[in-house]
């Protein structure tokens, strides 16, 4: 263990990033992100890096291809309404078998929005981060010291699969300040990046990179194999944790900074004696199906907290074969719920199941 | 005796260009310049959606393909991670002066040490003549029918003039490829960026007039003759900018 230092969400996942060896940030500006850039701005330079200021975020994105193709860690960071801009370049980045650190400190939409925390691109991020058949490793953190470690996971997984890993975090852990210590985790083993566009210098033969197969034969065969990639990331890198789930009627589906609040409602319930636990998807893709599958087993309902109007539900609807039933409680448009809030919709569907 | 061989930075490999267009000519020139400069091992070339989109097949340099209009941001990705290596986009019309404007612009703002060779032919050959952000006024294309009226779509944008009035500009000339005279010029203007480059003075970029018999409805040289007569009119060739020597911009 390292020393502890109390630092906001952003400026955390930041300095992880930094430590993780990447010396590259493009970014743009927006709110409530601003904190990672204005921190990369000030440490880079002095740290034998580089921070950017790109024109846009489409720009920014395209950034990042270039120098994830020659080989580079970098790393951008926007907030949701960035995300809807870097959507075109994500999708080269994905087609072209690029690993990259993508930041998403979600605001409330849709359109401009607002600038407080939200969880409304739940669905972007696991299903439509750009055009075409594709995946991106979402990890969500659920407090300042998973903004770190999670931030050094992302960079070794984008490269041992090279694809993009996003950071899918929300404005409430990008502001707060909580203690971090950035040895907690091992960095792996990962492959050399021998197809990189960095001067062939004649010791090889020249690299491409690029997205584009116009014969469909060979586009379908780069997209299969891209899956049986996936594939072995779902069997391999599911994240999770589970509280108190070992003997709960009622599991509480939930992840990020709404877990954190739902971990307070299911000590609450605990306290007035309902088998209520805790299940938080830390891989939000690769989804946590299995475990959430073996739940269901023993589980009589289940509740899907997020910030937003009932992402998630789907997946967990689906992870269970809807074997139980999943009810969905939610704040959008940047409210947070209360422990309160959700502790009634505990109590609600703990009646109902004693009612049956 | 060898008088005459392909660049070694040209990949041996057929074009699919129309017959009369001129990306091949320019395609071969930037490679005779990467054989000069000895630099083909420490050079990463950028490719744009359009008719040129394949050149990542004709280049034995490292090769990236970007999307419609992005090849600058996507070089300075690369130069910016990697300062020592040459860098080049190599563009079209639409790419960059329609979609691409933006990257375009700030990468002259920046300074970004990167060359852009710009092929200018009035249209947009890939998707079949439609009309680009440099089609004359008056030119017929697949959508401008009627001919380009500039009070409808709008007036054709002179890069290089544009270019020059950004700072971080070093140089920006616009050639052509019509006669060998012109060709030769081409040559040595595209030389000079890629020096510009090493030389880290900022931005280079070359516009060359080019031409498109297919999507023009003319023949090779009926086309060359429609560019002298009527691009070079709206086009000037010349230095628009080099920071090396005064009296230009």
């Amino acid at each position: 263990m390292g020393e502890k230092l109390l630092m906001k969400g952003n400026e955390a996942l930041a300095e992880a990033a930094i430590r993780a060896g990447c010396k590259l940030f493009f970014g743009y500006p927006i709110t409530p992100q601003t904190e990672l850039a204005e921190y990369m701005a000030k440490q880079l330079p002095k740290r034998d890096g580089l921070c950017l200021q790109a024109e846009s975020e489409v720009s920014a994105i395209n950034m990042i291809y270039g120098a994830a193709a020659s080989g580079a860690r970098c790393i951008t960071s926007t907030s949701s309404p960035g995300v809807s801009l870097m959507s075109e370049g994500i999708s080269y980045i994905i087609g072209s078998d690029l690993p990259c650190v993508l930041v998403n400190v979600q605001r409330g939409g849709p359109g401009l929005g607002g600038i407080q925390p939200a969880q409304s691109d739940y669905n972007q991020a696991v299903r439509g981060l750009g055009h075409g058949d594709q995946h991106v490793i979402v990890l969500a953190p659920a407090s300042v010291q998973e903004m770190a470690s999670l931030t050094g996971e992302a960079f070794d997984l984008a490269d041992l699969y090279r694809m993009p890993c996003m950071i899918l975090a929300d404005g409430a852990l990008g502001q707060m300040m909580e203690p971090v210590d950035f040895e907690a985790r091992t960095p792996r083993q990962l492959p050399p990046k021998d197809w990189a566009t960095n001067g062939h210098r004649g010791a090889r033969r020249h690299t491409v990179v690029n997205s584009l197969y116009i014969e469909p034969e060979v586009l379908e065969r780069t997209v299969v194999d891209r899956f049986a990639r996936y594939a072995q990331i779902e069997e391999n890198e599911v994240q999770y944790e589970q509280f108190l789930t070992e003997d709960a009627d009622v599991v509480v589906v939930s992840y990020g900074i709404t877990a954190r609040i739902a971990k307070t409602a299911v000590r609450m319930a605990r306290e007035k004696g309902m088998k209520v636990g805790l299940f938080r998807p830390i891989t939000l893709w690769p989804f946590p199906n299995k475990e959430l599958k073996e739940l269901a087993r023993t589980a009589k309902a289940f509740l899907s907290v997020e910030m937003n109007m009932g992402q998630m539900l789907g997946d967990v609807k689906l992870a269970i074969d809807c074997a139980r039933p999943v009810t969905h409680y939610g704040r959008t448009g940047g409210m947070i719920p209360t422990p309160e809030e959700i502790l009634a919709q505990i109590e609600h569907i703990s009646m109902e199941g004693k009612g049956e | 005796m060898i008088v005459f061989e392909k660049p070694h930075a040209l990949a041996d490999v057929p074009f699919h260009y129309c017959p009369g267009c001129t990306h091949g000519i320019v395609h071969r020139l930037v490679a005779e310049v990467i054989d000069e400069l000895g630099v083909e091992g420490t050079t990463v070339g950028v490719a744009p959606v359009g008719c040129a989109v394949f050149a990542y097949n004709y280049f034995n340099c490292d090769m990236i393909e970007a999307a419609h209009g992005r090849a600058p941001a996507v070089a300075t990705g690369v130069k910016r991670a990697n300062p020592d290596l040459t860098v080049f986009t190599y563009q079209g019309d639409g790419d960059l002066a329609a979609i691409g404007t933006a990257e375009t612009v700030h990468v002259g703002a920046r300074g970004e040490n990167i060359t852009i060779i710009f092929i200018n032919n009035a249209i947009y050959g890939m998707t079949g003549g439609q009309m680009a952000p440099t089609t004359l006024l008056g030119q017929v294309t697949t959508t401008s029918p009627y001919g380009r009226d500039k009070n409808l779509q709008g007036n054709p944008i002179r890069v290089c003039e544009m270019m020059a009035t950004l700072d971080g500009t070093a140089y920006a000339e616009r050639v052509a490829v019509d006669c060998v005279k012109n060709v030769n010029n081409a040559k040595k203007a595209i030389r000079k960026a890629f020096q510009m480059q090493q030389e880290r003075r900022g931005l280079s970029i070359v516009e060359v007039l080019s031409s498109c018999p297919t999507n023009w409805g003319l023949s090779p040289e009926k086309a060359l003759e429609w560019l002298r007569a009527n691009m070079m009119e709206h086009y000037p060739l010349g230095v628009y900018k080099d920071i090396t020597k005064e009296g230009t911009n």
